[in-house]
C-alpha cells in the first residue's frame, strides 16, 4: 500500500502538474461541458419529478382516480419514482465510462508532456 | 426466551464475532482500520452502504407505517431512495478523489486549516451520535418486546457488540457485518413476502381486497393523506429526506473504502437496487400485515405498529419464522450502529486527535491505539445515554439527523466542490447556521414543546414537526452570504483551480500514486 496521506509527496508532485494548462485545455473544457450537459437536465428532471408527487398529493386529488383496474395513478407515480432512480443511476454509470476515458486522456497528456520536457 | 430464539441469536453473534476476529488480523494500519485499505469491490461496498443505511426504523417502522397509514407510509421510502441520485451525481466521486479517511479531508483539501477540520469533525460527530442514540433506544425497546428480556440488558448487548466490532475489526469488520446484514435482511424479507403472496394465490387483486377488509380506512387506505395532513409539513419532510443522505458522514465515508471511482459508481448502483427492492418488499409486508392480521390486532400489540413484521412472521410461520425475523431485526440494528460508531470514531481520533492535537506527528501504532480507545469511549457513552433515555421518546431524532445533515454538511460539501467564490468563512458560517437552525427549530417545535407530554409543556413557538424547509435554506444562505461578505485570500484562484481539477479528474491522488 502506498502511503496515501504523506503530505510532502503530494505537494512535490503537485508542482509538476501544470494546472493552468489543464484548465485551459480543450479536453478539460469538453469534459466539464459534457458532464454539465448530462447532469444538469437530469437533475432538474428528477427533482421536479420527485417533488411533483408530494405536491400533487397534498394539493390535488386527481391522482386518486383509478388507472389500471383498482390501482390508482398515485401508486403508478410512486412506483415510477423507483424506476426513475434505477434508470438514472444506470444511465449515469454507463455515461461515466466515457467521462473516465476523457479524464484518462487528460491525465495521460499531462504526464507524457512532462516526460517529454524533462 | 425459548430455544429457537436463543439459537438464532447465538448464530448471529458467533458469525459476526468470527468476522471481527478475521478482520482484527487485518486492522494493523490506519489505512486498514479507517477505510479497509480501500479493498472492497463496488458490489460489496454497495451492499455495505445498504446495510449502513437501512435501519431498524426503516425495516420495522415502514412496515408498520404502511400497515397503519397505507400509501403515506410508502411515501417515506421513496425519499430515502431518490436521495441516492444526488449522492451519485454530485458528491460521491469528488469525495473519493479528495478524501483520505474522513469528510474533514475533503473540505480541508480546499481550506486547509485546523478551524475547518474542527468544524467538520464536530458536525460528523454530532450527526453520528444523534443518529445512534435513537437507534439504540429503539433497539432496546424492540428486543425487549421480541425476546422478553430486560431493556438494559438488550441495550448492553447491542452496545457491547457494536463496540467490539469497531474496536477490534475497524472498517473491515463493520463493512462485512453490514454485508452479512444486507444478505440476511433481503433474503429473509423476500422469503416472507413470497409467503404473503402465496396466501393470496399470488394475486395482487386478492391481496388488495383483503387489505380493504383488514383496515378501518377502507378504500381510503390506498389514497394519500392519512399520515401527512399539512402540505407544508409533507414538503418539508421530503426536502429533508431527499437532501439528507448526501450529508450523512457514515454513508459518505463508505466511498473511501473502494479502489477507484468506477467502483464508487458501482457501489451506488448496487445500493440503489438493493434499497429500492427492499422498500418494495416492506410495502408487501405492510399490506400483508393488514390483510392477514388486521389493524385492530396490530394496534393491540403495539400502538406504534413497529411489531408488524414480527407479528406477520408469527402468523405465517409460527415461532420459528418469528425468531428468524427477530434475529434479522437484531442484525439490522447492530450493523447500523457499528457504522455510526466508526464514523464518530474517525471524526474524533483521525480529525481531532491525529490532525489537530498531534499535528500529524504520531506513529501508526499510536494512531491505531487512539482510534480503538475512541471507538471504545464512543460505544460506552452512547450505550450509557441509551440506558438513561429509556423512558423518553427519541425517535424524532432520526428524522432530525437528516435535517441536520442536509442543512450543515450538504451546503458546505456542494459549495466546496463546485463554487469558485466559496470561502472558509462561508463554510464555517454555513455549518454553524445549519446546525443551530435545525436544532433550535426542533427545540421550539412541537416535538419538544408540547402541552401534552412534551419535554417543555407549553405551546410550541414553531409549528412544524419537520423544520427542514426553513433550516435547509438557512444553511445554504449562511454559507452563501458568509462567502460573499468575507474577503478571501488573493491566491484562492490558483488554489481553487488545483482543487477543482483534482476533484473532477482525480489527477495525482490516490489511484495514480500507486
Amino acid at each position: 500500500m502506498s502511503n496515501v496521506n504523506d503530505y510532502k509527496t503530494e505537494e512535490q508532485t503537485d508542482d509538476k502538474i501544470d494546472f493552468v494548462k489543464i484548465e485551459q485545455s480543450e479536453k478539460f473544457q469538453r469534459l466539464m461541458n459534457d458532464r454539465k450537459k448530462f447532469i444538469v437536465p437530469l437533475t432538474i428532471f428528477f427533482l421536479v419529478f420527485y417533488f411533483m408527487l408530494p405536491i400533487l398529493t397534498s394539493y390535488t386529488t386527481f391522482l386518486n382516480t383509478p388507472a389500471i383496474g383498482d390501482i390508482s395513478w398515485v401508486w403508478l407515480f410512486a412506483f415510477a419514482q423507483f424506476v426513475m432512480t434505477w434508470v438514472l443511476c444506470t444511465l449515469y454509470v454507463k455515461k461515466a465510462a466515457s467521462f473516465d476515458r476523457q479524464t484518462d486522456e487528460i491525465i495521460d497528456e499531462q504526464i507524457n508532456n512532462k516526460g517529454g520536457n524533462s | 426466551m425459548n430455544i429457537t430464539y436463543f439459537l438464532f441469536f447465538l448464530c448471529i453473534i458467533v458469525c459476526t464475532l468470527i468476522i471481527t476476529y478475521w478482520a482484527a488480523k487485518q486492522s494493523k494500519t490506519t489505512n486498514q482500520f479507517y477505510i479497509a485499505a480501500g479493498s472492497l469491490t463496488g458490489v460489496q461496498n454497495g451492499m455495505a452502504i445498504a446495510g449502513d443505511y437501512i435501519s431498524a426504523a426503516s425495516f420495522l417502522g415502514i412496515v408498520g407505517t404502511v400497515a397503519i397509514n397505507g400509501f403515506d407510509g410508502f411515501l417515506y421510502a421513496i425519499g430515502f431512495l431518490v436521495s441516492y441520485l444526488i449522492v451519485l451525481f454530485f458528491i460521491a466521486e469528488p469525495i473519493h478523489r479528495l478524501g483520505t479517511y474522513s469528510l474533514g479531508d475533503v473540505i480541508c483539501s480546499r481550506f486547509p486549516s485546523y478551524k475547518m477540520r474542527w468544524m467538520m469533525a464536530i458536525g460528523a460527530f454530532i450527526i453520528s451520535i444523534l443518529y445512534m442514540i435513537p437507534q439504540l433506544v429503539a433497539a432496546g425497546l424492540l428486543i425487549r418486546l421480541l425476546l422478553d428480556i430486560d431493556y438494559s440488558t438488550s441495550v448492553l448487548i447491542i452496545g457491547s457488540l457494536m463496540t467490539i466490532y469497531v474496536v477490534f475489526g475497524g472498517m473491515f469488520a463493520t463493512s462485512w457485518v453490514q454485508i452479512v446484514k444486507t444478505v440476511v435482511l433481503l433474503s429473509g424479507t423476500f422469503l416472507l413476502s413470497l409467503i404473503v403472496f402465496s396466501h393470496f394465490d399470488w394475486s395482487i387483486a386478492e391481496l388488495i381486497s383483503q387489505v380493504k377488509l383488514g383496515t378501518p380506512l377502507g378504500d381510503q387506505f390506498f389514497m394519500p393523506g392519512n399520515l401527512f395532513g399539512s402540505p407544508l409539513e409533507t414538503l418539508s419532510l421530503h426536502l429533508a429526506l431527499v437532501l439528507g443522505t448526501a450529508g450523512l458522514p457514515h454513508i459518505l465515508i463508505r466511498f473511501l473504502t473502494v479502489r477507484n471511482t468506477l467502483e464508487v459508481r458501482r457501489s451506488l448502483l448496487t445500493a440503489s437496487w438493493i434499497i429500492g427492492i427492499f422498500y418494495i418488499i416492506t410495502l408487501v409486508l405492510g399490506l400483508g400485515t393488514v390483510a392477514l392480521i388486521g389493524y385492530q390486532e396490530l394496534i393491540a400489540h403495539d400502538p406504534t405498529g413497529n411489531l408488524a413484521a414480527p407479528l406477520l412472521a408469527n402468523e405465517l410461520g409460527g415461532d420459528f419464522l418469528m425468531a428468524f425475523i427477530a434475529a434479522i431485526s437484531f442484525t439490522t440494528i447492530v450493523a447500523v450502529v457499528a457504522g455510526l460508531v466508526i464514523s464518530a470514531t474517525t471524526a474524533f481520533s483521525y480529525d481531532i486527535y491525529y490532525h489537530i492535537i498531534k499535528k500529524g506527528q504520531t506513529t501508526e501504532k499510536q494512531q491505531i491505539r487512539a482510534a480503538q480507545w475512541t471507538a471504545f469511549v464512543v460505544g460506552l457513552i452512547s450505550t450509557l445515554f441509551a440506558l438513561g433515555l429509556r423512558n423518553i421518546n427519541v425517535t424524532f431524532l432520526v428524522s432530525l439527523t437528516f435535517i441536520v445533515a442536509a442543512s450543515s454538511n450538504l451546503p458546505v460539501l456542494l459549495f466546496t466542490i463546485y463554487w469558485k467564490r466559496f470561502t472558509q468563512t462561508g463554510a464555517i458560517i454555513g455549518m454553524v447556521c445549519g446546525l443551530t437552525a435545525s436544532l433550535t427549530l426542533l427545540i421550539f417545535g412541537p416535538h419538544i414543546m408540547n402541552p401534552n407530554g412534551g419535554w417543555i409543556a407549553r405551546e410550541p413557538f414553531f409549528p412544524l414537526h419537520n423544520p427542514g424547509i426553513i433550516a435547509i435554506p438557512i444553511g445554504f444562505l449562511g454559507a452563501y452570504l458568509g462567502s460573499i461578505f468575507s474577503n478571501g485570500p488573493k491566491s484562492s484562484n490558483s488554489d481553487f483551480r488545483r482543487f477543482f481539477i483534482k476533484a473532477q479528474t482525480g489527477i495525482d491522488t490516490k489511484e495514480d500514486i500507486q
